[in-house]
């Protein structure tokens, strides 16, 4: 007795001190997360320590991140394109320096390099150039820094192209990322929700007692398997599938994730709204039986209705599986991060472009902040599809 | 007056549990028959044996005969068992409407049997209201949710969705005993009403209300019919000793 008394407390506090401990720590990652990811916003998306430089005649004074990548990659080859005069551009890196000037013009440390930077401007006034800020010193004669956009939020969402490491300037635009991740949970949960409530309705008042108690706690099982083995299984069997069905190059297409992604939504779906259904009173369902209803009729017109909301928190859930699973969804979009188009094209979702791309971005960098962005726009997605459960589940309790 | 409903020689078993032994009755058109006896005697499951409701509930077995109108609805084809239930209308012990409006609980039974005239649906409707006692109450929150009535009024609801269809046979199990005494009384009266439109077949454990309302009585007891006779008779000179002893309360 005595002893009691001194234990409950004691349980009270360690069961309190858990419970503070778990929010703390949940609390610190969401800041963590959002520290990270709005600190990548006002970034240049020039390398830290480069500038580009262009010659002091030449208008253009300003270029965006897709400008820069297009000029690089020499699909703008005129500077009549960005809105300057009509010549060509030519683009000079210390490879080109390099090539023009001998050892001994260079200096042995480099230490006349900027000198040479300015006479090959200045030779060639539609150079664009692109020098470590250590080699130039910020003492170019003929040419000046151009400016480049910094990173804003309303770029990074409504950016249509992801090229996160490009150089000399990344263009990290997350719309096809969305749009994919979008796309992908749409015909998920399209092709899950029917089928899953076909399951849960069959499951709840047609099959008969002893099938039931075999096929729920298989289902229930289904949804503990890694989504690595779904991934696995989607990339031997609907891969394939989806490749000579439609005759594609490649089957890793928005569509083989979709049905990925629907299979293992589906245990989630049918356990939450097939407990639903099953709340449906006996009394309701005898009461339509006995007014010459059938029993089709019952479950459509009673039965569903009874149970609309307790579906509607399934499907959500089963978006919500959708959208945040990573691995099955590398395995099988074919991660090509272009704007979708059609289901059979490959996409990249958000959480496949963090798994596949954090390993190889310098941290602290850019990139590494940029994927911290894409964790956030997740993070405010899922709690979006929370809140529609917590109000949907909310009404139930009528 | 003929004989509506019959069963010859039913036997019920739920599993291994012999509900129902042997029950032989009649039935006559347009009379009120209630059923008495102790709980668990069996009143539920032979009145469900009229519109194949015990048909619901897994491992239920029935033998002999029950006939509407000279036929054996046992032996009708499966798909013409929500026909003999639209005949056969059935009032539960507990209200228990749909979660829709006042107005679509009555016009449920008439969607689901196919009719689509909106006119005849809302007479229909205003008609089984009425019958039910429950219109002058109702008549201006149709649309409003049936939960949001009382019990009695939930009960009368029940009640007009059972007409609105017109079947022959109204089937009742314990309509009143959730009810206080006014909705009682009204229950009471619209069965009296209700006499001389349909066959209804009443469970009660109430011998007031059976002899108030019934033509006939039958006595069960462990799934045994122990005596079914004119209500009169029945109350005044039974001829059991059991049905005696239970009438009077002087039963365990
Ligand atoms: N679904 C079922 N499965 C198994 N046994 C049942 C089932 N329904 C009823 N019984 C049994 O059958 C017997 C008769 O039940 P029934 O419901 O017909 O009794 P009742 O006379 O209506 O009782 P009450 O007055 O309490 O409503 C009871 O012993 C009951 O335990
Ligand atoms: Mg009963």
């Amino acid at each position: 007795m005595r002893l009691r008394r001194f234990t409950e407390p004691v349980f009270e506090s360690l069961i309190k001190i858990s419970g503070y401990s778990t929010g703390f720590i949940v609390l610190l990652i969401v800041i963590f997360l959002f520290k990270e990811g709005i600190s990548f916003f006002n970034l240049s998306p020039v390398d830290e320590g480069s500038s580009l430089w262009v010659h002091n005649s030449n208008p253009v004074k300003k270029l965006t991140a897709p400008q820069i990548k297009d000029i690089f990659d020499q699909k703008i080859t005129n500077w009549k394109a960005l809105g300057g005069n009509d010549q060509p551009i030519s683009l000079c890196t210390l490879d080109e320096l390099g090539e023009a000037f001998t050892e001994e013009q260079l200096g042995a440390k480099f230490e006349r390099l900027p000198a040479c930077i300015d006479s090959y401007i200045d030779s060639l006034p539609g150079t664009i150039g692109f020098f470590p800020d250590k080699q130039t010193a910020n003492a170019l004669k003929n040419a000046q820094p151009v400016q480049v956009d910094k990173v804003s939020f309303s770029k990074f969402i409504s950016g249509t192209e992801w090229f996160p490491t490009s150089r000399p300037a990344a263009s990290m635009g997350v719309m096809p990322l969305l749009l994919g991740t979008l796309l992908v949970s749409f015909f998920a949960i399209l092709f899950a929700l029917p089928l899953g409530l076909a399951a849960a309705v069959y499951l709840a008042e047609i099959a008969d007692e002893r099938v039931r108690r075999i096929l729920k706690p298989v289902i229930e099982l289904l949804a503990g398997i890694p989504s690595v083995v779904y991934g696995f299984f989607g990339l031997v069997v609907i891969v394939p599938l989806v490749q000579s069905t439609f005759n594609l190059p490649v089957g890793e297409t928005a569509l083989a994730g979709s049905i990925v992604l629907a299979i293992m939504a589906l245990p989630t779906i049918i356990t939450v709204s097939e407990d639903a259904l099953r709340t449906t009173p006996r009394a309701m369902k005898e009461a339509s039986l006995a007014l010459g209803a059938s029993q089709w009729q019952t479950i459509r017109k009673v039965v569903v209705p009874y149970a609309a909301s307790g579906i509607t928190a399934a499907a959500i859930l089963g978006i919500g599986r959708a959208i945040g699973e990573t691995m099955a969804a590398l395995m099988v979009t074919g991660n090509s991060a272009i704007m979708p188009r059609s289901l059979l094209q490959p996409v990249r979702t958000i959480p496949a472009t963090i798994a596949a791309e954090l390993g190889e971005a310098p941290f602290g960098g850019l990139h590494f902040k940029a994927l911290f962005a894409l964790g956030c726009i997740l993070f405010i997605i899922t709690l979006i599809i929370n809140f529609l459960v917590e109000r949907v589940s909310a009404k139930r309790v009528r | 007056m003929g004989n509506k409903l019959e069963t010859i020689d039913v036997n019920l078993y739920y599993g291994d549990f012999h509900a129902l032994k042997g029950i032989s009755m009649f039935i006559s058109e347009n009379s009120v028959t209630a059923l008495i006896g102790p709980s668990g005697c069996g009143k539920s499951t032979y009145l469900r044996l009229f519109n194949r409701m015990n048909d619901l509930i897994p491992n239920t077995r029935i033998e002999g005969q029950v006939l509407l109108d000279g036929e054996d609805i046992y032996q009708i084809k499966p798909s013409k068992i929500d026909h003999l239930r639209r005949n056969v209308g059935m009032v539960f012990q507990k209200p228990n409407p749909f979660p829709k409006s006042i107005f679509e609980n009555v016009a449920y039974g008439l969607r689901v049997n196919g009719i689509t005239d909106k006119s005849f649906i809302g007479a229909q409707v205003e008609k089984t209201l009425r019958q039910a006692v429950l219109w002058e109450e109702v008549k201006d929150k149709l649309k409003k949710s049936a939960f949001e009535l009382s019990g009695g009024q939930q009960q009368r609801l029940c009640i007009a969705r059972a007409l609105a269809i017109e079947p022959s046979v109204i089937l009742m199990d314990e309509p009143a005993s959730s009810l206080d005494p006014i909705s009682t009384g009204k229950i009471e009266d619209l069965i009296f009403e209700l006499k001389n439109l349909y066959t209804i077949i009443v469970v009660t454990h109430n011998m007031q209300q059976a002899g108030r309302v019934s033509d006939y009585t039958g006595f069960f007891y462990l799934g045994n019919l122990i005596e079914f006779d004119k209500t009169k008779k029945i109350f005044t000179n039974p001829s059991k000793p059991e049905t005696e002893n239970y009438i009077t309360g002087r039963f365990g």
